[in-house]
């Protein structure tokens, strides 16, 4: 599980902190701080954390796919259209 | 559009962000993402907070896809020319890529210090991205006798909040009469900055540093500043603002320089005529645009929300026959000395501010940045929750001052909000 918060969109209502504590938490009295990539033994407790937050800011998903590609790997895409 | 090959230069936030929306735009062509750096997209802001304090690893910043992105990733390979001809971006190792749709998102870099011998100085960092966060980190937890950080913008605020976490003695040099004069004018900037003093923080503002000092090794060892002090230093952190990645572009018959690619509120690039280039968007740091609700010069805003926002336009577009344009008001945010610091709207346009909500002395606080009697921006500082409001007020170009009648509205006088009339071609990162 990958996490992102929309740090704009939030407004600190703590909602995810009650849900994951392990992986989200305030620093000060309104900064948030997160796990970006908590252990899959808190996906539950994420998932919950996001569909609990009132302003919707947190965004979960996967791995983008991200491998790189060598020049050899590449060489297909390398023809001009 | 047909499905063709979209290509997308630039692969962190607002890359990523673009191959997403593409995709859930139902875009089921190629798709090519080119990143210089070798990794994949990964989040930023943390770098000069959590990272640099410690409490996060950049191995752990991945950004997530919603959606299985089928694309290509050609990472740790620059862009390094456009040809609009042939509708080709050339590859630093000499490969074409050619296109039907391109984004632009190569991003910004940190701007140098300006002597390359003291930039070349071990333990003179800039801080840009996750290499750079590391080489800084492990800096810090050598324990320097003092940091020195150049530049009083909101980089250097947070570099200097993440080295007073970790007990470390820090000056900040500044060239403006406070820390983040640039987004937030001298008034609020002063307030913050009285904070930044109270948690420790050396604070030199009108100062310059006149020169770095190495020793045999070529490491920093002391350095000097314009109000005759000298100090002993072993980290130095420049953060001086930044400017565009767009060489890659000169000649290519875009209108794009250090301060920008420009492109319409559709993020459509233009050429240097003010012309829509067909199928070539610009998204993120490198896009410099007019937003639609603000009567401006063209700006980049350097804002994370700002590149989330508009990948999304660009993919809308290139998948759509009408054009969306960016609309929403650009936002952001800091954490620094355990204050949260939100702004909305553009404060810097403004020729006034009045306190609205708390107390600039201490605790939370709200104010409302007004130019020509209109409301243009707002900043709230650990009241994240009253955002909304001040944003509506901008939206509907509210009468300034506004009529708030908070509970906790202070009785105090409307100020000059303290810019300068400094140009400014850069929000957020810029030097203060």
């Amino acid at each position: 599980m990958r996490v992102v918060v929309d740090l704009n969109r939030c407004q600190s209502y703590g909602q995810c902190v009650f849900a994951a504590p392990e992986v989200f938490r305030f620093r000060g009295a309104e900064s948030l701080e997160y796990d970006h990539e908590p252990d899959a033994g808190s996906d539950r407790a994420v998932a919950r954390a996001a569909l609990a937050c009132p302003v919707q800011a947190i965004t979960l998903g996967g791995p983008a796919g991200a491998v790189p590609e060598t020049a050899v790997a590449g060489a297909a895409v390398g023809e001009p259209r | 559009m047909t499905p063709g090959r979209i290509v997308i230069a630039g692969a962190s936030l607002a890359g990523l962000r673009t191959a997403d929306s593409l995709r859930a735009n139902g875009f089921t062509g190629e798709l090519v993402l080119i990143g210089d750096e070798p990794h994949e997209p990964y989040d930023r802001p943390p770098l000069s907070k959590a990272v640099l304090a410690g409490r996060a690893g950049t191995d752990r910043l991945a950004l997530p896809s919603t959606r299985d992105l089928n694309a290509r990733w050609l990472l740790g390979v620059a862009a390094t020319g456009l040809d609009l001809d042939t509708r080709a971006v050339r590859l630093a190792d000499g490969r074409e890529i050619g296109f039907d749709g391109l984004v632009i998102a190569t991003g910004s870099r940190s701007r140098p210090w300006p002597v390359p011998g003291e930039a070349a100085l071990r333990g003179v960092h800039l801080l840009r991205g996750r290499d750079d966060a590391d080489r800084i980190r492990a800096g810090l937890a050598a324990g320097p006798r003092r940091v020195l950080v150049i530049g009083g913008g909101f980089t250097g605020s947070e570099v200097a909040s993440s080295c007073r976490d970790l007990g470390l003695p820090v000056t900040v040099a500044l060239r403006g009469g406070a820390p983040m004069t640039g987004a937030l004018g001298e008034v609020v900037g002063a307030a913050i900055g009285a904070r930044q003093r109270a948690h420790g923080i050396d604070l030199r503002a009108r100062t310059t540093v006149t020169a770095l000092h190495g020793d045999a090794e070529g490491r920093l060892r002391r350095v000097w500043l314009s109000d005759g002090d000298e100090l002993d230093v072993d980290l130095a952190v420049v953060a001086l603002g930044s400017v565009g990645n767009t060489e890659w572009l000169a000649g290519s018959g875009l209108a794009a320089g250090p301060r920008g690619v420009e492109c319409d509120a559709a993020g459509g690039a233009l050429d240097p005529g003010g012309a829509v280039v067909p199928g070539i968007y610009v998204a993120g740091d490198v896009a410099r645009w007019r937003h639609p609700h603000f009567d401006a010069e063209p700006q980049a805003l350097q804002h994370w929300g700002n590149a989330v926002e508009q990948a999304e336009v660009a993919a809308h577009n290139l998948t759509h026959r009408h054009r969306r344009t960016a609309t929403t008001l650009p936002a952001f945010w800091s954490d620094q000395f355990g204050l949260n610091i939100k702004s909305v709207g553009l404060p810097h346009l403004a020729d006034q501010v009045v306190l609205t909500q708390g107390s600039f002395g201490h605790g939370p606080f709200a104010a409302v940045y007004g130019r020509g009697g209109v409301t243009v921006g707002a900043i709230a500082v650990d009241s994240p929750r009253v955002m909304d409001g001040y944003a509506a007020l901008i939206t509907e170009r509210a009468p300034f001052p506004p009529a708030v009648n908070a509970t906790d509205s202070p009785a105090t006088a409307v100020l000059g909000a303290g810019f300068g009339g400094a140009e400014l071609s850069t929000v957020h990162g810029g030097q203060s």
